[in-house]
């Protein structure tokens, strides 16, 4: 399978800092400003770009990634909407990667082969469905898998090294390291057992383990990434956009608030290793 | 004896915690583990004669089983049918059926050497009964309830304070039964090493739709016994309401194999099934889907967001039901039916006045049920309906709704 994602890590690694992986919520605050923001990412320092499938019911998910989530579904987003924003953003861009992260209910209800289908053809390159574990495979990751696109799986505090390899097994493109026993947003609390956890996976992988849940600011994502191959910020790019809304609409500041983040915790990745 | 051959209905489920295509294991891999040694530990309690026996003990001792099962003889003349008998389930310690599920876990809860429960809960009822056990056992309890289900079951919210839970009203939402289990998920998740995920209904992730029938299943099994000291055979036909379930699959287990005996589940209508999003009747009016580590019917839109439902009774007011009932509602071997807002008011009113047994809300929708049923049948048939829960909770709702409080 070739996917867009393994050469994104190559030409990150060769630049010898981590990649920084940024979630945005589809749809939030409309699908205007949510389009603009995605075709923004990749300049402001994006590397790999998670875009979020908005849910009625985000169990794994904070008041931050929540909150943007119902903004979307208020401003009427639906997963044909979410596979057309990846569509026009492709006509832009062939290189930075796409992932489509969210829980399983409203891809199951598109329909598995459909939405494969379709999401293929927009130019995605991996899935992250929070409420799919390996015992649940032959609902959506072998076919993702067959229809050549990444399955990329969580790992967590609670998966120890007995349960590693079946959570590995399907796994391609990365592995995305939750660093808390949590939801999105909460504070990480040992910042050396990230560490640790990550080489412990590398132990068992040579897939990029990229570190996920807590990370905020620069500094969050220059120490995190100096053990990983690449960090994920969601919950501070939501709050942004939260923070530059004036009566729950977009304004002229929005896209810009998002940017500027982002470009701060570009700059926090590019100093991550020159630092270790 | 029943059957338990290769075409029982009562073998589910499989090893992947299937009821054909619903339930399965839909749960975040942080709680992946704790689900899989969940279900090793509920196995090695099930093989455990110590742990039934302690179970027996709690429940005549307890909780007061068998809890009878009464002859409704008001109720039977003025339907003109089949001789109607309650379960009088509302009569367990704690007022419902709940108390069959919390006694069981909470045991479980120990075995495992967990430390703090948390519990979701719509009427409150399963707030209370979760809340006794852990006064009982001497553990922390935290229970998630919509913000809206707090106002509407306050005397249950108080006795969750007064039993020394911490009740925390959840606000996303329509503040009722779904959001509450949102919520008591991502505190699960934050707190997964200490914390023992107490599950009110039967539904979730394997092992809990399994686990809670069985635990529930002594509802159905005393039935049946005490209808043959009684009439010297099965019941025709057995009634329950179904939200999530767990009063319903713990009636109906042990008559699946038994196709003499109908069996129909009372969902919630709401305002009437045809008012868009006016209703809670996931299996008359929804359709499969994933919500809350089940594959189950959901009311959901058509681009698979999850709707609110509404119901007047918080203990129905859910959009999903437990796997096994949607099994049982695709193999035709259980009729749901909805019954309204207005129906089961009804059926509250009349239970109260002929019977001077006050229903909870969700047990007058399986009353209501029953009046539809009953009167169709022969004089010399039997009807029995799992009267879940008593309606002391719902007095002051229900007051309002008929302009009793001005």
């Amino acid at each position: 399978m070739t996917t867009r994602i393994p050469a994104r890590f190559q030409k990150c690694a060769a630049e010898g800092r981590p990649a920084l992986v940024t979630y945005t919520m589809a749809g939030d605050p409309d699908l205007a400003t949510a389009q603009a923001i995605l075709e923004a990412l990749p300049a402001s320092g994006a590397d790999i770009i998670e875009l979020g499938m908005p849910f009625s019911d985000p169990m794994a998910d904070g008041p931050g990634v929540q909150a943007a989530g119902q903004r979307a579904l208020a401003a009427g987003q639906t997963m044909r909407k979410t596979l057309a924003m990846v569509e026009a953003f492709r006509r832009k861009d062939q290189d930075t990667p796409i992932v489509l992260m969210g829980y399983y209910n409203p891809i199951y209800i598109f329909g598995i082969d459909a939405f494969l289908a379709a999401a293929k053809a927009a130019g995605v390159d991996g899935l992250i469905v929070v409420d799919l574990p390996p015992e649940e495979d032959d609902e959506l990751c072998l076919p993702a898998l067959k229809a050549g696109i990444n399955f990329i799986r969580l790992a967590t505090p609670t998966t120890d090294d007995a349960r590693l390899p079946a959570v590995l097994a399907n796994t391609s493109g990365f592995v995305y390291y939750v660093s808390m026993t949590g939801i999105t947003g909460a504070s990480i609390k040992n910042h050396d057992a990230v560490g640790a956890a990550v080489t412990r996976i590398k132990g068992h992988t040579d897939l990029p383990v990229v570190v996920g849940f807590g990370i905020k600011t620069a500094d969050d994502a220059a120490r995190m990434g100096r053990d990983s191959d690449g960090i994920a910020v969601g919950t501070a790019i939501c709050n942004a956009v939260l923070g530059s809304l004036e009566n729950g609409k977009a304004t002229a500041g929005t896209v810009a608030a998002v940017t500027t983040l982002v470009a701060g915790l570009s700059s926090g990745v590019k100093r991550a290793k020159a630092a270790a | 004896m029943t059957a338990t051959g290769a075409n029982s209905l009562r073998n589910g489920p499989d090893e992947q915690g299937r009821f054909g295509l619903y339930g399965g294991r839909f749960v975040a891999e942080t709680l992946m583990p704790l689900i899989l040694d969940l279900e090793k530990a509920y196995r090695a309690a099930q093989a455990d004669p110590e742990f039934q026996a302690q179970i027996k003990h709690l429940a005549t001792h307890y909780v007061g089983r068998p809890s009878p099962l009464y002859f409704a003889e008001r109720l039977t003349e003025h339907l003109g049918g089949a001789k109607v008998y309650f379960k009088r389930e509302e009569l367990n310690h704690t007022g419902s059926h709940k108390i069959n599920n919390t006694l069981g876990q909470i045991l479980l809860a120990k075995r495992m050497g967990k430390t703090r429960i948390s519990a979701e809960t719509g009427a409150g009822q399963h707030g209370v009964a979760t809340a006794t056990v852990c006064a009982k056992f001497d553990l922390p309890c935290v229970v998630f309830m919509g913000a809206t289900d707090v106002e509407r079951q306050y005397p249950n919210v108080l006795r969750m304070k007064m039993l020394g839970a911490e009740v925390r009203p959840v606000t996303a939402g329509a503040g009722t039964l779904k959001d509450a289990m949102n919520e008591a998920l991502r505190d699960w998740v934050t707190n997964v090493e200490t914390t023992y995920y107490l599950i009110g209904t039967a539904a979730g992730p394997h092992p809990y739709p399994e686990m809670v029938r069985n635990f529930q299943s002594v509802i159905g099994e005393e039935i049946k016994a005490q209808m043959r000291d009684e009439t010297g055979k099965l019941p025709d036909a057995v009634v329950a309401c179904v939200g999530g379930g767990s009063n319903a699959i713990g009636t109906f287990h042990a008559f699946l194999d038994d196709s003499s005996v109908k069996l129909y589940g009372a969902e919630a209508g709401g305002h009437g099934i045809e008012v868009d999003n006016g209703h809670a009747a996931s299996m008359t009016g929804g359709r499969p889907g994933v919500l809350h580590g089940n594959r189950t019917y959901l009311l959901q839109d058509a681009d698979g967001q999850i709707l609110e439902g509404h119901s007047i009774s918080a203990g129905l007011d859910y959009p999903g039901v437990g796997p096994e009932h949607s099994y049982l509602h695709d193999t035709r071997r259980v009729t749901y039916a909805p019954i309204t807002d207005k129906e089961a008011l009804e059926a509250f009113q009349l239970c109260t006045k002929l019977e001077g047994i006050i229903p909870a809300l969700e047990s007058a929708h399986g009353l209501a049920q029953l009046m539809k049923v009953a009167p169709t049948m022969q004089k010399d048939e039997t009807i029995v309906l799992c009267l879940s829960g008593r309606g002391d909770k719902d007095v002051e709702s229900v007051g309002r709704y008929l302009g009793m409080n001005s």
